[in-house]
């Protein structure tokens, strides 16, 4: 079953754009996502889709059209990067304050400045607030995979909320690699026909994005929370499923060698896959090592990932951007929190890595395991803001 | 993992470094192996010294990072021996092939004490004599098979043809010609 092919993560992804055949998508370039948009233009050229492609002038006018067209009740969705999607900040928060299930891949790229074309997570990390659902991919299989389901997990009827895809840019969405494909008709199948509760072409007389007064805009921002805790449930079903039909089934984070784990790293995207091949160099030599590759990010998976470190000893959470706030980075700060209730918490530190395209080698998760067996011996958390592979300190 | 092989490739921009190294993932893909083909970028303009990797393996690699103790490096462009340490990490039991009419031996005080094997193949002057223009990416791919033994040589040669087939469609002395070169290179590559 399958197709077998090699493919950047850029390449696969728009595949798998092609393959949805999404109604609209209304898109700007910016590096590194500017590949995804040449590809799909080409399709939309070769008559390979039948979407309107809408060439605006920036992101801020792709996100409004991609919420006019979301509004009007099609599938909608676009593609950009760092500051293309700092342009869309404030229609970030229209798409899923309107509850308009569109999606969105971004290809991760640190944010200026001083300008920087090369990968970290400044971008979507600072997106995290915004209502938008976010699942990240350590490589082009999953970038592929996490975009066909992403569809059924916005529009679902308990969700309705915008789903984010994010992969890491140049790492991923420029290296060809392996890839398994699903077959057209079968992607088709998956994600099926958009067919909205509610929406402006539905023949019954509705209004998106009005003036929300004091009598009704609280709810609705309770409703809108809701449904991000909801998304969680109807998260794992869309795995699920997605996982009977190719074999490849996902959860909110992959536990790779936890089971006797002492010391254990947290880390998402593709530094995810050097920190698994570390992990098996350290166990060859007996060390009890294992890593937390976290794939949902909002909802954040509170009570599974407490479970998960409830065993270890010490704990790397590990950020590829800053929040500058002095005490951590964004996916630090939330694991921290969810070991909070445990009766047995780990010690938690946080490692600042990666930015604007430093590369992260074996040999930094080496020396943050070797940071963890410290803390273990020394019974002491110490620094809890660190940084590694960042030279002077 | 035991059975991979590294491949770090030096060029300058415009010189098509990065597009051998992705025909590269493409031929060994086609034979059955896990690959990454993939380029580092920075400023990038023509000119400018630009590093591409190869990671080919019998099971998928989860590494994410650059190369740094590659099996072989690929000289596209011999002036980046003065500008660049192209055998940083080199593996003593590697091999370096550098883009050149010179005899390996020639290149030796230039390579910073790196005892392993050295090749040169003329790359520039068979792409001018078979494709009409100095891009010397696929005859140095040539040699990189030749050298390395990653894929048999038939097999990459049908690959090859197949590959500029469907690249180049309405161009077929595109195709000839790059055939040529690389057929040529397989043969002509100095230090064996």
């Amino acid at each position: 079953m399958g197709i077998r092919e090699r493919l950047s993560g850029n390449e696969a992804v728009a595949t798998a754009l092609r393959q949805i055949n999404p109604d609209v998508i209304a898109a700007y370039p910016i590096t590194p996502s500017t590949e995804v948009v040449h590809y799909f233009s080409q399709y939309v050229a070769d008559g390979k889709v039948d979407t309107e492609f809408v060439a605006v002038e920036s992101e801020h006018s792709a996100m409004s059209a991609c919420i006019g067209a979301a509004a009007a009740g099609v599938r909608t969705a676009t593609v950009t990067s760092a500051c293309g999607l700092a342009l869309m900040w404030e229609l970030l928060y229209v798409a899923s304050g309107t509850r308009l299930p569109l999606t969105l891949l971004v290809i991760n790229r640190a944010l200026s400045g001083p300008i920087n074309i090369n990968n970290d997570h400044s971008d979507s990390m600072g997106a995290r607030d915004s209502g938008w659902i976010q699942i990240y991919s350590e490589n082009n299989q999953e970038a592929y995979d996490n975009y066909i389901m992403s569809l059924r997990i916005g529009e679902h009827k308990n969700v309705r909320l915008p789903v984010m895809v994010c992969q890491d840019g140049f790492i991923t969405s420029h290296a060809v690699e392996n890839i398994e494909l699903l077959e057209d008709d079968k992607v088709k199948q998956f994600v099926g026909t958009y067919d909205p509760e509610w929406s402006m072409l539905s023949g019954k007389p509705t209004s998106v994005g009005p003036y929300d007064t004091p009598m009704f805009y609280f709810e609705h921002q309770y409703q809108r929370a809701r449904a991000m805790v909801d998304a969680k449930n109807v998260i794992l079903d869309v795995f699920k499923e997605y996982g009977a039909l190719t074999g490849r089934e996902y959860g909110l984070f992959e536990e790779y060698k936890m089971e006797d784990a002492e010391r254990a790293i947290v880390v998402l995207n593709s530094s995810a896959g050097t920190a698994k091949y570390t992990c098996d160099r350290l166990r060859e030599k007996g060390e009890k090592v294992g890593v937390i590759k976290l794939r949902v990010f909002r909802p954040f998976p509170l009570e599974e990932l407490a479970k998960a470190l409830s065993h270890v000893k010490a704990v790397a959470v590990m950020d590829k951007a800053d929040s500058f706030s002095g005490i951590g980075g964004p996916v630090f700060t939330d694991v921290r929190h969810a070991c909070y209730e445990l009766e047995k918490r780990p010690h938690i530190i946080n490692y600042i890595y990666g930015l604007g395209g430093r590369d992260v080698r074996e040999e930094d998760f080496q020396l943050v395991y070797a940071a963890l067996d410290e803390v273990i011996k020394s019974g002491k958390t110490g620094e809890i803001y660190r940084h590694v592979g960042v030279r002077g300190v | 993992m035991s059975n991979m092989v590294e491949i770090r490739w030096h060029g300058r921009g415009g010189q098509g470094a990065k597009t051998a190294s992705l025909l590269l993932a493409d031929a060994a893909f086609s034979i059955g192996k896990y690959v990454q083909g993939f380029p580092e970028y920075g400023p990038e303009r023509m000119g400018a010294p630009i590093t591409a990797f190869n990671r080919i393996s019998d099971e998928r690699s989860s590494l994410h990072s650059n190369i740094y103790e590659p099996d072989y490096v690929v000289v596209v462009d011999p002036t980046l021996l003065s500008a660049v340490s192209v055998t940083s990490g080199l593996k003593k039991d590697g091999a370096v092939i550098i883009n050149s009419n010179k005899d390996p031996e020639e290149f030796r005080p230039l390579l910073e004490g790196f005892e392993g094997k050295v090749y040169t193949i003329d790359a520039g002057v068979i792409a001018e004599q078979e494709i009409g223009r100095n891009i010397p990416n696929t005859p140095m791919l040539g040699a990189v098979v030749k050298i390395s033994g990653v894929i048999p040589e038939d097999k990459f040669l049908e690959d090859m043809e197949q590959s500029l087939k469907d690249t180049f469609a309405s161009k077929p002395h595109v195709i000839e010609g790059n055939m040529k070169a690389i057929k040529r290179s397989l043969q002509e590559v100095k230090g064996l």
